[in-house]
């Protein structure tokens, strides 16, 4: 049975020629990159390069760069490397209800540690109010951290809006890019961003590698401490292989990006589009205006969505569901309740994520299987008549 | 995650629908949680002749209701009474431990609908 993927949000498949820069260092080339010998300088000369890569996709310099274990890794380091650092200027934190558990958790983490954070509310798109960022700032507030665009109902953040208030306010602005960086385009200066976290296997890198970029200037506390990899800023020894493959992924995605961007758009809205046409009782959640490409979340009433997911499957499609049973968790996800879903209709979501190898003839598929499978659980539903 | 038994009830559900002028309607969970099931009954000379069911659920819920009803039917008033969440589970092969209390009321159903008939019996 061919598969048809359609979760990219959750993680893509690694490309082929990120594969091939890959290898030589999985293989032959296993030098430590802090070795002076020859094979620890080609694994240097390789780190190095892959840095100018990813520095390029956000438009920044190399040595702001610096490599981490992953997305979460960076969000950690951002939000507890800069708490730490600016604790004697202040102890309060901005953020938003619907960012990801890697922020939202570091967040709660620091509360515990006397530090006090400020959830901003969003709208029923998911966005957050750059006026209400003004509001909640005090003469104690000492970083903002806000998403670039939402990885579950795909919403882009108005961050140069917010960015403005908040280096007006001379306060440490830190953006969770995980979803945004490879899918939209992405520019450090224009933000005017101090920290920005990301992650290569979102853009069809390996998993395992992320990075979080820090403005030259700029002092966070380490996070992780050990040898002097990094410029003394994080220690470990460099994942080679998945450094050099986060950047093959970062200069293929720098290469394609409003092309592939154009085309997800348009496949998305087909898919939007489809099931508008061939399914009642259906509302669409994000902001239709400004949402991260080919990025498709939908409620469809009356029916749970770990039996969509399920079901799909069956059928070689695979999608998310922010139903409670399909994340394992008691409530259904806190950014559907955040944009004020019920909690019946937030169990019902979908979420589908187009990838650069998502076809119409994929789209087409879904559109054929998946009214065949609400209607037929809608006609198990009690609450459907 | 399920085990093939509970993909198979989930997937082929049996006895799905509503019975007109049932004798006995049970009804149990809400929206919020995500979990729903409705069964019906039709008894005879103190029997289950026949018994349906709906569900608002995830795999587990269809899957328990659509076991429950199979063992309820030809069973005796006293005999559904004392089929329970956890028989119902084990006759699936078992549900992953999350499951277990959030998704496996479906027997819980079964109860109520026998309550109901037994309650319009009394009047």
């Amino acid at each position: 049975m061919k598969r048809i993927y359609l979760d990219h949000n959750a993680t893509t498949s690694l490309d082929p020629e990120v594969l091939k820069a890959m290898m030589p260092y999985l293989t032959g080339e296993f030098g430590n990159a802090s070795s002076i010998y020859e094979c620890g300088r080609m694994a240097q000369k390789a780190v190095v390069e892959a840095r100018e890569k990813v520095a390029r996709l956000i438009g920044a310099q190399s040595d702001e760069l610096f490599f981490t274990s992953g997305g979460t890794e960076a969000d950690n380091w951002a939000l507890k490397g800069a708490a730490e650092a600016l604790r004697d200027k202040g102890n309060h934190i901005i953020t938003t209800v619907i960012e990801h558990h890697a922020v939202l958790h570091t967040c709660e983490y620091l509360e515990e540690q006397g530090f006090e954070v400020t959830y901003l509310p969003v709208d029923e798109y998911g966005l957050v109010d750059p006026a209400a960022v003004e509001q909640a700032i005090t003469d104690q507030t000492i970083i903002v951290s806000v998403m670039y665009a939402n990885n579950e109902i795909g919403t882009i953040e108005p961050v140069e809006e917010i960015g403005k208030i908040v280096k007006e306010k001379g306060i440490l602005y830190h953006i969770d890019a995980v979803q945004a960086v490879g899918k939209i385009p992405v520019d450090v200066n224009a933000i005017g961003v101090d920290l920005l976290s990301m992650s290569a296997h979102k853009l069809y890198g390996p998993k395992g590698v992320g990075a979080l970029y820090i403005r030259k200037g700029v002092k966070i506390n380490n996070l992780l401490h050990g040898g002097a990899q990094e410029r003394n800023q994080r220690a470990g020894t460099e994942n080679v292989a998945g450094i050099v493959g986060f950047g093959k992924a970062a200069e293929l995605s720098c290469d394609n990006l409003i092309e592939t961007a154009e085309r997800l758009t348009r496949l998305g809205d087909r898919l939007a589009k489809g099931i508008t046409e061939k399914m009642d009782h259906v509302r669409f959640n994000g902001y239709p205006l400004h949402r991260l490409p080919g990025h498709v979340n939908v409620s469809i009433e009356f029916v749970e969505g770990e039996a969509l997911v399920m079901s799909l499957d069956m059928q070689g499609i695979s999608v998310s569901s922010g139903s409670a049973c399909a994340a394992g968790s008691a409530d259904p996800s806190h950014v559907l309740l955040a944009i004020g879903l019920p909690h019946e209709i937030a169990h019902g979501s979908l979420r589908m994520t187009l990838g650069k190898d998502s076809t119409e003839a994929d789209v087409d598929e879904v559109l054929t299987i998946l009214p065949r499978i609400v209607e037929k659980l809608r006609a198990m539903s009690p609450l459907y008549q | 995650m399920y085990e093939d038994k509970v993909m198979d009830y989930f997937n082929n559900p049996r006895n799905v629908g509503d019975i007109e002028n049932a004798d006995g309607t049970g009804r149990i969970g809400d929206a919020g949680c995500g979990d729903i099931i409705k069964i019906d009954i039709k008894v005879a000379d103190r029997h289950i002749v026949d018994v349906k069911f709906k569900a608002f659920g995830c795999c587990a819920a269809i899957a328990t209701s659509s076991m429950a009803t199979e063992m309820a039917k030809g069973k005796t008033i006293k005999e559904g009474l004392a089929i329970s969440n956890e028989a119902v589970a084990k006759a699936l092969g078992g549900l992953p431990p999350q499951k277990m209390h959030c998704s496996n009321l479906a027997a819980d159903a079964l109860h109520e609908a026998i309550k109901d008939y037994q309650k319009k019996q009394a009047q």
